[in-house]
């Protein structure tokens, strides 16, 4: 039973807010992680969870004790660092050891210990070498261990595998949700790559300029992203500027003298200014005009080798990309694209990205 | 310029540290350069102290002899200066460490405002005449008892070794990754213990090198010693200084010996420790 939990927490540099008033509670065994691009505060946010940095306001909860003022060596977290901080001057053996030999458990039960957890991290036998004889990817695991062996109730992991090589990255991805799955821990999960925290966690926190944007799985923030900050981070959409309109039930984003259904939008009065976003991949591609259809002028396409990309203009909307099957092809035809499962985000101009 | 060099193999004006057999040959002939500036003269002074008869043109002297030996140390002073440099040299040393291990270590970690500000009022002591600060710390001396005393003595060299310790100790602090320390932290080590047995261990090389230059340092003063310590408290240069024109050449050269011998001694036994980055640190980075 492990469940951490912040509460209202900020973290300000001079007047600039690294983290702004978040909120976020992760319930035993979760794996959640936070993803947004450089300088939005994940590293801020997990340096605060490990005592590293004290929060300006706000609180940390952890199975509801508040551990605001402890500092790290008091925390039952266990932090893996980007860089992996190995001690260079002691075995890999005398790094996992070192948390137990702290908390004076028996010697013969400390080999005990650091065998095994060498065993579950896949790496058994390493004990004598030292960290600068091993690989990056077994470094890493190393890291994972000496974390790991203390048995923390809650495992924090800073873009720990931002160092490795693509196919490695996507091995030790498999291997840290393994081993959290294995060992049941709550885990946080520090990334800007959102192919790690979308194959990795349960829940993803997305980030921008210190507040967290959107608290969901997979699906919510990919399908049903809660801001255009959101739409635009995780995967591809396009975009479009216009005025909400409601009218029979439905609600439209008015662009020009075009408009686009949207989903429901709640909370913004008719004529808000509001951003449509829409993915290529829900962008139907047809060859005759029909009603919401719109005419694509200068279409091309790009073969992504799994799949194609259709590339265009609309004379009002601007450009427009939809994702087409490799058999797709151009002719004389025209081609007309309905933008379905567009949603509509009413946002101040300064949350927008384009 | 890399690039230029490998275009125009001719041309490029760092052609000779580019090129990796350059380089070496440069860095041979540096260390030949250092052989012969500090080597001949010191296998001089050893022939010299050795000799019992050398006239020109021979090459060595053609009588050998350990009298001058014998005279050194059967003069008293001399005795001495020698116990009293050596007991003040390891005290100097000890205490610089103390007082710059921490000092260096704020320096390198701690956020202390106007960092550099500190570390130029460490140098000041080195950019001036030394003997305008040793007039004046003598005057000082006499005011609160301390002239011509142990302690007087010490805390002149301490001047000179505070400042090249704190400053190769920062470099060193500084080359050791904060995340490292944080890690300890993060494992259960209070801030002491993570010191102890992260940073401490990984400085220790750096702390070493910059220990020996302060106790070599302390050894070789005699500038300040001779204003603060005169007439009780003279060490062996002092004495050297002093002396040397009433002896025959040959005991001075026994002197030279003896004040180089501990140098050497220390440099070869702390050699692995010497490794260029440590020095560098402590010139470059601060
Ligand atoms: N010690 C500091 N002093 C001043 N500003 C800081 C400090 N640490 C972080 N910041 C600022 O706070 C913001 C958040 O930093 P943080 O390191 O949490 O970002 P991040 O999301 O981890 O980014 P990255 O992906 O680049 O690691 C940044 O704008 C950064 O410039
Ligand atoms: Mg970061």
């Amino acid at each position: 039973m492990a469940e951490v939990e912040l509460r209202g927490v900020s973290k300000y540099y001079k007047e600039v807010a690294a983290v702004s008033d978040v909120s976020l509670r992760i319930p035993d065994r979760e794996f959640v992680a936070l993803l947004g691009p450089s300088g939005c505060g994940k590293t801020t946010t997990l340096r605060m969870l490990a005592g590293f940095i004290r929060p300006d306001t706000g609180q940390i909860l952890i199975d509801g004790k508040d551990v605001t003022d402890l500092p790290p060596e008091r925390r039952p977290t266990a932090m893996v660092f980007q860089s992996y901080a190995l001690w260079p001057h002691m075995t890999v053996g005398e790094n996992i050891s070192f948390g137990l030999k702290l908390r004076k458990v028996p010697a013969a039960q400390i080999a005990e210990r650091a065998r095994a957890m060498l065993d579950v991290v896949r790496l058994p036998g390493v004990e004598h070498r030292f960290p600068s004889q091993l690989s990056g990817g077994q470094q890493q695991r190393v890291a994972l261990a000496r974390a790991l062996v203390l048995g923390p109730k809650i495992l924090l992991l800073d873009e720990p595998l931002s160092n490795l090589d693509a196919k490695l990255r996507v091995r030790m991805r498999d291997e840290i949700r393994r081993i959290q799955q294995e060992l049941q821990i709550t885990t946080v999960y520090v990334t800007h790559d959102q192919e790690e925290a979308l194959t990795m966690a349960d829940r993803i926190a997305v980030m921008n300029r210190g507040v967290i944007q959107q608290l969901g799985d997979a699906n919510d923030i990919y399908d049903r992203p809660a801001t255009s900050f959101v739409a635009d981070f995780i995967g591809q959409s396009n975009f479009f500027r216009g005025t909400l309109r409601r009218a029979n039930g439905v609600t439209w984003a008015h662009i020009g003298d075009e408009r686009v259904a949207v989903e429901p939008v709640d909370g913004a009065p008719d004529g808000a200014h509001v951003t449509v976003s829409t993915r290529p991949e829900v962008v139907e591609v047809v060859r005759a005009p029909e009603p919401g259809a719109f005419a694509l002028d200068d279409p091309r396409l790009v073969n992504f080798g799994a799949y194609q990309r259709l590339a265009g203009r609309h004379p009002t909307l601007g450009p427009i990309e939809a994702r087409v099957p490799k058999s797709f092809r151009l002719d004389a035809r025209p081609v007309y694209v309905k933008l379905t499962r567009a949603r509509a985000f009413a946002e101040p101009e300064a949350e927008m990205r384009d | 310029m890399a690039a230029g060099a490998r275009a125009l193999p001719g041309v490029s004006l760092t052609w000779a540290i580019d090129d990796p057999r350059m380089r070496r040959l440069i860095l041979r002939l540096f260390v030949a350069g250092l052989a012969v500036f500090i080597g001949i003269p010191l296998l001089t002074l050893v022939l010299w102290s050795f000799a019992g008869e050398w006239f020109w043109p021979n090459v060595i002297p053609t009588q050998w002899t350990i009298r001058w030996y014998e005279q050194v140390f059967e003069n008293p002073r001399v005795v001495n200066a020698m116990v009293l440099s050596f007991t003040i040299a390891p005290v100097v040393t000890v205490l610089t460490a103390l007082i710059a291990i921490p000092a260096g270590y704020a320096f390198a970690r701690l956020n202390v405002p106007f960092r550099r500000v500190l570390l130029l009022l460490f140098l000041i002591p080195n950019a001036f005449p030394r003997i305008g600060l040793y007039v004046s710390l003598a005057v000082l001396y006499y005011q609160i008892n301390l002239i011509d005393t142990y302690w007087g003595v010490v805390f002149l060299h301490m001047i000179g070794t505070l400042v090249y310790m704190t400053w190769i100790t920062t470099a060193t602090f500084r080359s050791i990754d904060p995340h490292l320390e944080e890690a300890a932290r993060d494992a259960g080590a209070s801030p002491l213990r993570a010191f102890w047995s992260v940073v401490f261990p990984l400085a220790l090389p750096g702390i070493i090198v910059a220990s020996l230059f302060s106790f070599l340092a302390s050894l070789d003063e005699a500038q300040g010693t001779l204003i603060v310590g005169t007439p009780h408290f003279i060490t062996m240069p002092v004495l050297m200084y002093t002396l040397i024109s009433s002896f025959e050449r040959p005991v001075a050269a026994v002197f030279s010996v003896l004040l180089s011998l501990p140098s050497l001694v220390l440099l070869v036994a702390a050699q692995r420790y010497l490794r260029s980055e440590y020095v560098a640190a402590g010139l470059g980075r601060v």
